[in-house]
């Protein structure tokens, strides 16, 4: 068993490095004169990346019969799985396409998933009866695959906006540009803050009042903000500076909030870091690497990636899951916030769709949509289940 | 009435755009598709003549237009996306957690939330995806669907059936995939349409002009998707009425037997016994799990239950019957007869059944019941006359007892945790006392058991001697408390039969296959045209336009025919 579980983080984390490996040689193909003409770095980095997704289904199935259930039911498992699939659905468009910058950006957003995954509790957990159904795996995996075919359209919708948003000067659009990029180090501060204090084994208990009940939590990062009305039990860890307000509600308001504040501090300090680095904006640094990428290919990329996904998230998202409603809850539909948040993504990229159809709303537009599409998804994937818990909160 | 004939002889219908059969745009109608500022035609419903564009002067035709608009079917989904995003902020009703401070939600959301889920609360937004203004704002997009597609479909399916292969210049030139080759051999022109064949077009040849057609059929892709979502709609619409669904509860303790509601006595249920296991702390898989979660982890909750079907005249229908299935529900097991589901829905372990109290005396080391009795909570009495002479009256009772701001309260009307104050009269009339006991679930939290999943029977004893038990005054000469408590399990059930099941998968199915067929195949086509002794080759897709021109390379390599250029205009 312990066997089986070490082959499983290992194969896990040697798709990892393919993965860092992969996106090096998509880099080296930028200096390539067209960048869909067929390289030799390209090759090795497709082939190196087709390679990845085996060591992870390897990390998969072995984990899978450790556990006795698909590797898909808490938010590690879930978002390392929705890794994978971003890697998939890249490898489809790729060979649809022949592009290689795509990968220069679709595995790093893949690499951050995976590593944010990692932080969170990675025990095999036992499944409670509702989640014990195959149309749990079904759904689940089904939706992760479409969620990953629509989130290329971000990844070629921020190429495209790199290379065509005007950085001669500073505005709106290049601002906004910024701040996706910027959103993007807020998780890798996450990572880093959480793999630091992790390795030290930090631990500060602290006790409050919850719903009238004496409960206690444990931080693993030294309390910014320790919980509404707590005490800190544990001796010689550091004092909160400040206190969670007292409208944020819900299990462990404190600690996620406190979590959520070291990881924008951090994600800011690196983002100021390279930005003292650089001295431009991250857009503008990037974009002269993305001149000759041509970008009606990348619009059209974003409309694919959008029309191939719409339908699986569809299949997976609404009507799989309806089915498994109604098996294990009796009802296919019950406005948990997780169902509505589907609900939600579908109907946005709906309007995306006729929008883009019959209003012309092609190039930029189209892109900044794709932006909000995956901010949706992301939002779905995660935040949905720290912050508005329902059935489905698996962390 | 108004009717347009081409200069290719094509009698068009008033508002056409580009003429049906040979696409010359029509003179004074360019403004309807924006052509008249473009260079590129818009290709988009073949500039057909939809009625949205052409009659606009009844009221009609007014709201016909409004429906038909994509910009108000947009402008709805958006709205519906916004309105279910807010519907999240806080807990729907039914989501208000069992624990919460109170489950009444006049209380729960401005308790909780503070001023805004007081506001949250006073705009309904605690019922919102069951609010009129949903449900009509979800019906206004089954109309728009409707009328849109109605709107569409009929024009077009009438101008891609009517399509000649021979196109006017103005039409050719005014594609987004243009090009002129000056000289063409005629074998060049065949080997062309070869290929093309090969490619599994459609190639139509009329005197030198070819039309080159492949995935007509995605077109209509939109229109049965919209099919699917009215037919999920109307679905909807039918769950509203009882005929078409029944959602029934019942509690059945073990042992208990009872009609199955809603099958009008046809049907009773018994439930023989309720399950809930827990996974084990020691397997060596989940302990690290089970350790971090600090509490037990159900793995299975089951109710065996046998089914007794009656002809239905029987009133007490404990005669003339059969035994009619027999099953163990579990979570994601339902048991399904008849178009009825039974599922198992919720439990509850340490229901509390009966309590038999001592009455001891005050300080007496080597404890020997003075008196004894037992309360049956399915029915308290209010009075007791006990054997050896005590009497006993309830002065209070709390089925779920709990501390409301430091006074004694009951959460709700079910002894999930009575306790009682007594008047206790001893024999002979002396001094009557008053004593509180109870409130043994705090004992059991206490003491670090969950009683949520885990059966308190087996230690009732020893959690009733530790129950609270505090005398009114300082000189009781007795004492009360608790001897034996006996629980209950009992199972929730919920009955179901939804007809509208099939019709919803029905939609689905259509809907599913609709976006595929749209989605998954493209409209493309290629159309040649002679020119002096060369060709004009133009070529429009709906999507794709990478898919197009692959197919374009792949005809005409090695032949002199230039390829086509990209003429279109990005907006950037
Ligand atoms: C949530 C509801 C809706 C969904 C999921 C939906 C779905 C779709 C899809 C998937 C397409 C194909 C798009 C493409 O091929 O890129 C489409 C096309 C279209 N939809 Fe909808 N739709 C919805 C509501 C509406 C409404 C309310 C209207 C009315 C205004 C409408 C009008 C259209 C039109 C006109 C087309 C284009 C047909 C064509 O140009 O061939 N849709 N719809």
């Amino acid at each position: 068993m312990d066997h089986l579980l070490s082959i499983s983080s290992s194969a896990l984390y040697t798709a990892f490095i393919l993965y860092l490996i992969a996106t090096f040689f998509f880099g080296a193909t930028i200096k390539d004169k067209k960048s869909t003409k067929k390289s030799k770095a390209a090759t090795i980095g497709i082939t190196i990346t087709i390679i990845g997704v085996m060591a992870q289904l390897v990390y998969v199935v072995t984990r899978w019969i450790a556990s006795g259930h698909a590797p898909v039911s808490n938010m590690f498992e879930f978002v390392t799985f929705f890794g994978m699939c971003l890697v998939i659905a890249f490898v489809i468009l790729y060979f649809i396409y022949r592009i290689t910058v795509l990968g220069l950006f679709a595995l790093p957003i893949a690499m951050i998933m995976i590593a944010y995954a990692s932080m969170f509790p990675t025990e095999i957990a036992p499944l409670v009866p509702s989640l014990k159904s195959h149309w749990l795996y079904i759904h689940v995996t089904t939706v992760s695959l479409g969620n990953a075919i629509l989130a290329i359209s971000f990844v070629s919708a921020l190429i495209y906006l790199i290379r065509q948003i005007d950085q001669s000067d500073k505005n709106k659009r290049n601002a906004w540009l910024e701040v996706v990029l910027y959103v993007l180090f807020l998780f890798i501060g996450f990572i880093v803050i959480t793999s630091v204090f992790n390795a030290a084994g930090y631990a500060a208990d602290f006790k409050y009042s919850e719903n009238g009940k004496m409960v206690s939590t444990t931080y693993h990062l030294p309390a910014i903000a320790g919980p509404h009305d707590g005490e800190l039990l544990t001796e010689g860890k550091m004092e909160p500076l400040f206190e969670t307000p007292g409208w944020m509600q819900g299990q462990d308001a404190g600690r996620k909030f406190n979590t959520i504040v070291w990881s924008f501090l951090i994600g800011t300090v690196i983002y100021g870091m390279v930005r003292l680095v650089l001295r431009k904006r991250l857009g503008a640094f990037i974009q002269p690497y993305l001149r000759k990428t041509n970008p009606d290919l990348l619009d059209e990329i974003t409309y694919r990636a959008v029309a191939i996904g719409f339908p699986v998230f569809t299949l997976g998202g609404l009507i799989f899951a309806a089915i498994w409603a109604q098996i294990a809850w009796d009802r296919f539909w019950g406005w948990d916030p997780k169902e509505v948040w589907a609900l939600i993504t579908w109907f946005f990229y709906a309007a995306f769709l006729h929008l883009r159809l019959s209003r012309g709303w092609h190039g930029e537009k189209s892109a900044w949509l794709a932006v909000i599409g995956f901010a949706i998804i992301m939002f779905n994937l995660i935040a949905v289940n720290l912050i508005l818990a329902g059935l489905h909160s698996y962390a | 009435m108004d009717k347009i004939k081409c200069e290719c002889g094509h009698v068009n219908p008033e508002g056409t755009v580009l003429c049906e059969a040979c696409g010359k745009p029509i003179e004074g109608n360019q403004h309807i598709d924006g052509n008249d500022s473009k260079k590129l035609l818009n290709m988009r419903y073949e500039g057909s003549a939809r009625r949205s564009q052409t009659y606009n002067k009844s009221i009609i035709d007014k709201i016909w237009s409004f429906f038909s608009s994509v910009k108000v079917g947009v402008w709805l989904i958006v709205i519906a996306l916004i309105a279910s995003a807010i519907g999240t902020i806080y807990p729907q009703e039914p989501y208000i957690p069992a624990d919460a401070i109170s489950r009444d939600p006049a209380i729960y959301y401005e308790a909780q939330y503070g001023i805004t889920g007081k506001i949250f609360y006073q705009l309904g937004f605690h019922n919102l995806y069951s609010s009129w203004w949903y449900m009509l704002l979800l019906a206004l997009i089954g109309i728009s669907l409707v009328i849109c597609s109605l709107d569409r479909f009929v024009p077009l399916y009438k101008a891609l059936k009517i399509q000649k292969a021979k196109r006017h210049e103005s039409f050719l030139r005014r594609q987004r995939f243009y090009s002129q080759t000056e000289y063409v051999t005629q074998e060049e022109k065949q080997t062309v349409i070869d290929r093309l064949k090969k490619q599994r077009y459609n190639v139509r040849d009329e005197n030198g002009h070819i039309l080159a057609e492949k995935g007509r059929f995605s077109r209509w892709g939109p229109y049965v998707n919209h099919i699917g979502l009215i037919i999920i709609l109307i679905a909807a619409l039918l769950r509203t009425t009882p005929l078409m669904y029944l959602d029934e509860y019942i509690w059945l303790d073990e042992g208990e037997e009872k009609v199955i509601p809603g099958t009008d006595g046809k049907y009773y249920i018994e439930n023989k016994q309720f399950v809930l296991e827990t996974y084990d702390e020691d397997d060596e898989r989940f302990q690290e799990a089970i350790a971090q979660e600090g509490r037990l982890i159900p793995k299975n909750f089951q109710t065996d239950v046998v089914v007794y079907k009656t002809d239905g005249n029987n009133i007490t229908g404990t005669e003339d019957r059969e035994k009619y299935k027999e099953y163990d529900i579990r979570m994601n097991h339902p048991l399904k007869f008849n178009g009825y589901s039974l599922y198992q829905s919720g439990y509850q372990l340490n229901k509390f059944a009966e309590i038999t109290f001592s009455i001891y005396e005050e300080n007496d080391t080597d404890a020997k019941p003075l008196d004894q009795f037992t309360v049956d909570l399915s029915d308290p009495k209010s009075e007791y006359e006990l054997e050896n002479g005590f009497h006993v009256e309830i002065l209070q009772y709390y089925p779920d007892y709990y501390l409301d701001d430091g006074e004694p309260a009951s959460k709700t009307d079910d002894p999930n945790n009575p306790a009682f104050v007594f008047k206790v009269v001893p024999p002979e009339n002396k001094e009557p006392e008053t004593s509180f006991v109870g409130d043994v679930i705090r004992v059991a939290e206490e003491i670090g058991i969950d009683p949520e999943n885990q059966e308190l029977a087996p230690m009732s004893n020893v959690l009733g001697q530790f129950a609270t038990n505090i005398s009114a005054t300082e000189d009781n000469k007795y004492r009360v408390s608790i001897e034996d408590i006996e629980f209950k399990k009992t199972s929730g059930i919920t009955v179901r039969r939804d007809y509208t099941l099939p019709l919803f998968g029905l939609g689905a199915i259509i809907f599913m296959i609709g976006v595929v067929q749209g989605m998954y195949w493209q409209h493309r086509r290629i159309w040649i045209r002679p020119k002096d002794e060369g060709i004009m080759l133009a070529a429009h897709t709906n999507k794709n336009w990478f898919g197009l021109r692959k197919d374009i390379e792949k005809a005409i390599a090695e032949t002199r025919i230039n390829m086509v250029e990209d003429q279109q205009e990005l907006d950037s």
